[in-house]
């Protein structure tokens, strides 16, 4: 798949400039920029969140967030989770890095629909507002990220849930549009010749993950729209007294929830094997097994969603059932790491940036992988459910997995977005900070899991400090790293090399790699041929 | 397979060695030690997860490892054409799934185990408040309410975030039924030395067992969010003999009688 492009596109290049650029933009590269600036912002405040849970967490006793008897520290978690899932991981890789290269690598002019993508972009700035209140307002939103009712609803009167939940539908709605926008682009507008099973690995992410948005996000919005009605008008869908059911809104909310978690891995997927596939200067190995891996996780993502709720008292059979099938999706994960493996194996590596954080993302996948299967027993799980075992276990496949995701595609791309080459060593050691310091949070929090620590505890036993001391130093030094990533970027802006079309040489095949760096503003207007 | 069982063998006897606790201890690194029969199933079938899921991490960082020494640019500057090998797939597809099915069913046994409550000698009502436990004993007539102990008032020994005022108390080798509900939001009563966790949902009765097969106080947390003083409502049983327990009893009964237990 490498294709050379002779077409010029200057004439007739309109471009609106000014705030009309932005605010107006239908430019699916301008509104890449935009999700990923709003993704950034959204991770530096979410990150900061983590950062006060860490230090209140330090040492037992711990007086940081302890205002209104503790309830700024389950605010805080709250919004810690809210704002790296919807504003952080989902911007980014699924507006950023999805719009900015799914329409270069499919050989398409741009989205489908580029004011749709537009209002995807700007509903996601009244929604984050609105979060923002959820934490000022009344005594804030302190229900958790998952805002089980009744602590959500008679448990929280105030008004900032309201805002919460408010801030969630605004957040739907702009990835429903978005996944609507994505699936059309992605089935239309290839270009010719590129048939499904030749299009890259993150096309394939993409578009798994828009189809799980699209079938999992209005069960979320039918979920949040109950709760605001028996939280203002009286209603109890979830209020036994009235006859409702608490555990009708956690089968609602997890039939989201655990598809939601794929959303956030999937995408991360795509770009790994890009990555991989680049610096090894192979093509992927087993792509079609690595494509229907992707589709496999995402079907059976959608019938395992009561693993969370091992320990709610459902029928044993029930219970077992879900153990079963989450134990299923093991294989097809499995599928993706011995490829990634395989796709190296004979290759000519190089350590650029992106595929150190792709590496590190395949083994630190394996860990948070290995206490999936742990958990997916629910005999095992009772002994562990909301646990500090369990936050290890998806801070591995999140803040390990799809962060490292997000990096991995950062450092490729920025190249191709900017113009600018970073430094390799500056990314490299930005990576072994990282990785280090994310292993120093979260691996000793398998310990304090199996010892019986429980999660959302603002204080604890004597018996835990040590390690949620270790947890806490590690926490220091990721949030360094941190900020020295934000160093790096403007590094990168101002004084990085100019980057060539293609700086990571014969391995990087796709069609984004054919175009200057940064790309003319209007691309692909007459579409590639592919052979 | 003799191996992998005297590796077992070898495992189950380091571990408790650096954790034998009913309550946790200062940089422990795995399970307390269990004291139900329930717990005992479920450790040792953590200890098998730990070993397969060890060997898998091994595995992969082995071979990444060695992906990478063997397979850099300077060493293999010719990168190999072959993408596909269907021999290969099938077996990295079909191994795991025999590893799965290897897991399972020990998974399932355990699942049923702890479902089936054995012929119950004692039930008691745990009934989860914002921000304590209400405890039943419905065939003994007695109920009381079980607080924290706040910092202030901690004797010396006790342990901070642990300690109640009242106590359950449950005679040892005796099969008690646990029903679980709760008064306003939803709580989880959980002992992590028996194995047990179970919510406690209004307008909802959730059933489990425990037995417990050693003397002694056991300490456990609300499991799940229920507000601001969620850290704050701990769960302590206290395992005595059938003699001590029937003594207990009555002193509940007849609240003249001062009891030992009570704080």
């Amino acid at each position: 798949m490498s294709y050379a492009l002779t077409a010029d596109y200057t004439h007739d290049d309109h471009r609106p400039t000014g705030w009309r650029r932005w605010v107006l933009s239908t430019n699916h590269k301008d509104i890449g920029t935009m999700y990923i600036i709003f993704g950034a912002f959204g991770a530096f405040f979410g990150a900061t969140l983590s950062l006060l849970i860490r230090l209140q967490l330090a040492h037992p006793h711990g007086t940081l967030l302890s205002g209104n008897e503790y309830q700024i520290y389950n605010v805080v978690i709250t919004a810690h989770g809210l704002l790296m899932i919807f504003f952080f991981v989902m911007p980014v890789l699924i507006g950023g890095f999805g719009n900015w290269f799914i329409p270069l690598m499919i050989g398409a002019p741009d989205m489908a629909f580029p004011r749709l993508n537009n209002i995807s972009f700007w509903l996601l700035i009244p929604s984050l507002i609105l979060l923002t209140l959820s934490i000022v307002v009344g005594s804030g939103a302190g229900t958790g990220w998952t805002f089980y009712p009744p602590l959500s609803s008679i448990g929280q009167p105030d008004a900032a849930v309201d805002f919460m939940l408010v801030s969630l539908h605004l957040a739907g709605a702009s990835s429903i549009l978005g996944a609507i926008n994505f699936i059309t682009t992605i089935f239309n507008m290839r270009a010719p010749g590129m048939t499904m099973h030749k299009a890259p690995l993150f096309v394939w992410g993409i578009l798994v993950t828009a189809f799980l948005l699209l079938l999992a996000v209005p069960v979320l919005a039918g979920a949040i729209t109950m709760l605001l009605t028996d939280r203002g008008f009286g209603t109890s869908f979830f209020e036994p007294a009235g006859g409702g059911d608490p555990l009708l809104f956690q089968h609602l909310f997890w039939f989201f929830g655990h598809p939601e978690v794929y959303i956030m891995i999937l995408p991360a997927f795509g770009i790994i094997s890009q990555v991989i596939s680049t610096f090894a200067r192979k093509a992927v190995f087993g792509y079609l097994g690595m494509a229907y891996a992707m589709v496999s996780i995402g079907v059976i993502g959608f019938v395992v969603w009561a693993h969370h709720m091992f320990a709610v008292g459902l029928d044993v059979n029930a219970n077992a059932y879900f153990t079963a099938a989450t134990l299923i999706i093991a294989v097809p994960t499995g599928i993706k790491i011995f490829s990634w493996i395989a796709t190296m194996w004979g290759g000519s590596l190089t350590f650029e940036t992106p595929m150190l954080y792709a590496i590190g993302f395949v083994i630190l996948f394996v860990i948070g992988g290995v206490t999936g299967v742990t958990l997916a027993n629910a005999g095992v799980d009772i002994s562990l459910h909301d646990t500090y075992f369990v936050v290890a276990h998806f801070h591995y496949v999140l803040s390990m997995g799809a962060l490292f995701g997000v990096f991995a595609g950062f450092y490729y791309w920025f190249p191709k977005m900017t113009g600018k080459m970073i430094p390799n060593w500056m990314g490299n050691l930005h990576f072994w900070l990282t990785f280090i310091g994310v292993n120093i949070i979260f691996f000793p929090m398998h310990f304090l899991g199996l010892a019986g620590m429980p999660r959302r505890i603002p204080d604890y036993p004597d018996a835990y400090s040590g390690w949620n001391m270790v947890a806490s130093m590690g926490a220091v030094l990721t949030f360094s790293a941190g900020l020295y990533f934000i160093y790096i970027v403007f590094y990168g802006l101002k004084w990085g090399k100019k980057a060539p079309a293609n700086p990571w040489g014969e391995g990087a095949t796709t069609l984004e790699w054919t175009l200057a760096s940064p790309p003319p503003f209007h691309t692909f207007e007459t579409q590639p041929h592919i052979p | 397979m003799r191996g992998f069982q005297l590796f077992l063998g070898i495992l189950s006897v380091l571990l408790p060695s650096i954790c034998r606790a009913d309550h946790p201890r200062p940089w422990q690194m795995y399970y307390q030690s269990p004291v139900t029969p329930v717990m005992e199933h479920l450790y040792d079938f953590h200890l098998t997860l730990l070993v397969i899921e060890g060997g898998i991490v091994f595995l992969v960082a082995v071979l990444l490892i060695y992906v990478i020494i063997r397979f850099r640019a300077s060493r293999n500057a010719a990168p190999s054409k072959v993408a596909h090998n269907t021999l290969l797939e099938v077996i990295w597809t079909a191994i795991p799934v025999l590893v799965l099915v290897f897991i399972a069913f020990p998974s399932f046994k355990l699942l049923y185990m702890m479902d089936v409550t054995p012929k119950a000698d004692l039930t008691i009502k745990a009934i989860g408040n914002q921000w304590y436990w209400t405890y039943e004993y419905p065939d003994h007539n007695i109920h009381f309410d079980s607080n924290i102990i706040p910092d202030d008032q901690l004797k010396p020994g006790q342990m901070r975030l642990f300690e109640v005022d009242n106590r359950v108390v449950v005679p040892t080798h005796t099969n008690i039924r646990i029903i679980t509900t709760s008064s306003d939001v939803i709580h989880s009563w959980a002992i992590p030395a028996f194995g047990i966790k179970r919510d406690s949902v209004p307008g909802r009765l959730n059933e489990t067992w425990f037995n417990v097969n050693k003397e002694g106080v056991y300490y456990g947390q609300c499991s799940e969010l229920c507000g601001v003083k969620h850290g704050f409502m701990p769960i302590v049983v206290e395992a005595v003999s059938q003699a001590e327990f029937d003594k207990w009893l009555a002193s509940q009964k007849n609240p003249s009688q001062a009891s030992p237990h009570a704080g």
